[in-house]
């Protein structure tokens, strides 16, 4: 059976899950390869042989936190050509897609970003993306090269598959580029304790109205009594009340949670290219004309200040 | 010394229209008002403080706006232009229509290097593609380093040096110039254009060029040299608005009744 690599996202080893969600799409198209750069493979090994992983390639080198990009996409690159897969999957993060892009040209391959959802045909995978703010779906495929295909996070489920998961180290010779962009400083984000924005579940969002930074408590709350992420808008991140690493949005984070819950939120056209796949979408505004509610499953008009604590309160309630 | 900047903007239909596709899958252009990428604007802002301080410390700087579309896309140039950039590059050919990333990005990597360039600008992402993979593949293809997704940048002895707020961590980046950058829409709201620009704009220099001058082959580029095929395109249908209730003290409860049937609670 043909070989699917999948690059590997982690942090010191631990596995994001965006990339477990990659393993079972990658199993629909082959068998997967896992490559996996930097420290902590062993750390690693397990859980991607628990998603089916029959392979996982290994290379550590000071590089790949030193420099930006480009070893990864040497190291990509030569797992490329050592395995010769019918495909290379990464996460549509930043970073996965600028290694993507890159090993796209290096490859000579057609390249698709974002993509939902992936399957197969007799022509090798097809792609399904969400465009012009997921107006519009499409599929469709690589004509040329080995495929090179981005995928967004909450995609797939993550699925048990045990596989034998053996590890071998890969043989990676850094070119001239790779130390082109030193990383000089890297200052690891703080966790609030609360999911990931792009992996969770469920996301509660402000805007504008939520009115100020300290008032993003109550949407906290409601977060915290879901067991949810924190969004925001830009107007909310543009104020200062919230940080831009939670923006929800075009230029923000692209979420497809099973639950978005829009607080205080027009529903401009750049924030509902971040959140338009989840799939239920609920809002509160007081304002009925707001154009959040054409895309709600449930909306209430009222304010924010006197219907987001008493939810808080009966969904604690309801848990016990 | 002089330093040579080149920005990469964008023609894009405005994306509060409704877009839709042509027959041929690409987009439909026809019937929505284009402009200059709003997020290109912030490429064009930060070129313009990085000439602005080069020149402060006695060197020369040189911005040139360079753009691959078809005919209207010289709005875009123009827009830039009156923003203080100094001279335009409009590579438009009929057999370009169609391109992908990956033809997109070596048209732009010839222009570049027939402009000559010492930093290359994009945005962080088209408002209309969204791939946000450009410049990467631009600095690949020029065989450059590349520093994207900056929020804050500044150059100095031949490097650029800039703040990435990436998905984990936040980093400070730096790289020897020629380099490719791409800037945020954190690093600083873009100008808009005095009087003085708009009319200054009208004299400055627009060239064109096509595949020809580019030594480009139709058949690497355009629908012909397309790597990547659409098979459908379905518009997803508008979500049916679902209920909406109006809080005179039962909403909440209401809205816990309605998230206890999803089994969310
Ligand atoms: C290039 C570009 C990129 C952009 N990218 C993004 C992006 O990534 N993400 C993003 O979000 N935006 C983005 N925007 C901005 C976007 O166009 C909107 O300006 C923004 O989303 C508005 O945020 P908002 O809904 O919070 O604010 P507003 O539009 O001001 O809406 C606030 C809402 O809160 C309601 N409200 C006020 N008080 C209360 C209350 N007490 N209770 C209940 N409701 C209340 C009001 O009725 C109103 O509907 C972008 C814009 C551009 C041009
Ligand atoms: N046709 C084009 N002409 C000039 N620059 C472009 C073009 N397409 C993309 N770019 C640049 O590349 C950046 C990223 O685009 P994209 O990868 O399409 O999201 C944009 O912000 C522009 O700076």
């Amino acid at each position: 059976m043909a070989e699917v690599l999948v690059h590997v996202d982690h942090l010191d080893g631990a596995v994001r899950k965006p990339t477990l969600e990659l393993l079972a799409l990658a199993r629909r198209l082959g068998d997967p390869v896992a490559v996996f750069l930097g420290t902590g493979a062993q750390d690693a090994a397990a859980t991607l042989a628990e998603h089916g992983a029959v392979r996982i390639l290994t290379a550590d080198a000071p590089e790949f936190a030193d420099y930006a990009i480009v070893p990864k996409v040497d190291a990509l690159q030569a797992a490329h050509d050592a395995v010769r897969p019918a495909a290379v999957l990464l996460p549509s993060s930043p970073e996965g897609k600028e290694i993507a892009a890159r090993l796209a040209v290096r490859l000579g391959s057609g390249i698709i970003t974002d993509a939902v959802d992936l399957t197969t045909d007799d022509q090798g995978p097809v792609a399904t993306q969400s465009v012009f703010a997921a107006a519009y779906t499409t599929t469709s495929r690589v004509t040329q090269g080995t495929p090179v295909i981005t995928v967004k996070p909450n995609s797939a489920t993550p699925e048990a598959a045990p596989a034998a998961g053996t590890t071998e180290p890969l043989e990676v010779t850094f070119g001239e580029a790779a130390t082109g962009t030193k990383v000089t400083s890297r200052t690891p984000r703080e966790s609030s304790g609360r999911p990931e924005l792009t992996e969770a579940a469920i996301v509660v969002s402000g805007g504008r109205g939520v009115g100020g930074a300290d008032n993003f408590a109550v949407i906290e709350a409601l977060a915290d009594s879901l067991g949810a992420a924190v969004g925001a808008s830009r107007a909310a991140v543009d104020a200062g009340w919230y940080p831009h690493s939670h923006q929800v949005g075009q230029t923000g984070k692209s979420v497809s949670p099973q639950l978005y819950i829009a607080a205080g939120i027009s529903g401009a056209i750049q924030h509902r290219a971040g959140m338009q796949t989840s799939k239920t979408i609920v809002a509160v505004n007081k304002d009925p004309e707001a154009p959040i509610f054409e895309l709600v499953d449930y909306g209430v008009v009222g304010d924010l200040f006197e219907v987001l604590p008493k939810l808080t309160e009966e969904i604690k309630s309801r848990k016990g | 010394m002089s330093l040579r900047i080149v920005v990469c903007v964008k023609y894009v239909p405005d994306a509060t229209g409704d877009r839709h596709f042509a027959e041929d899958w690409t987009l439909d252009r026809e019937d929505v008002d284009g402009l200059l990428s709003e997020l290109d604007e912030y490429a064009v802002e930060q070129a313009l403080q990085i000439a602005e301080s080069t020149r402060e410390a006695g060197e020369e700087a040189e911005i040139t706006v360079l753009t691959v579309g078809p005919e209207d896309a010289a709005d875009a140039l123009r827009k830039a232009l009156s923003m203080g950039a100094d001279k335009a590059v409009h590579v438009e050919d009929d057999d370009l229509h169609g391109s992908d990333a990956l033809a997109t990005s070596l048209v732009l990597a010839k222009a570049i290097e027939h402009i000559g360039y010492d930093l290359v600008v994009c945005g962080m992402a088209s408002t209309d593609g969204v791939m946000g993979v450009l410049p990467a593949m631009i600095a690949e293809r020029l065989a450059v380093p590349q520093a994207t997704l900056l929020s804050e940048v500044t150059v100095a002895d031949g490097a650029v040096n800039g703040r990435r707020d990436g998905d984990t961590a936040t980093e400070h980046l730096s790289a020897r110039l020629p380099a490719v950058i791409s800037v945020t829409d954190q690093s600083g709201e873009a100008r808009y254009p005095s009087f003085k620009g708009i009319m200054a704009a009208k004299k400055k220099p627009v060239e064109a060029l096509d595949l020809e001058d580019l030594d480009l082959d139709a058949a690497e580029v355009g629908l012909a040299g397309a790597r990547t095929e659409v098979i459908s395109a379905t518009e997803r249908p508008a979500r049916t608005a679902g209920e909406v209730v109006t809080d005179e003290g039962e909403g909440a409860g209401a809205l816990a009744g309605f998230l206890a049937g999803q089994k969310f609670i």
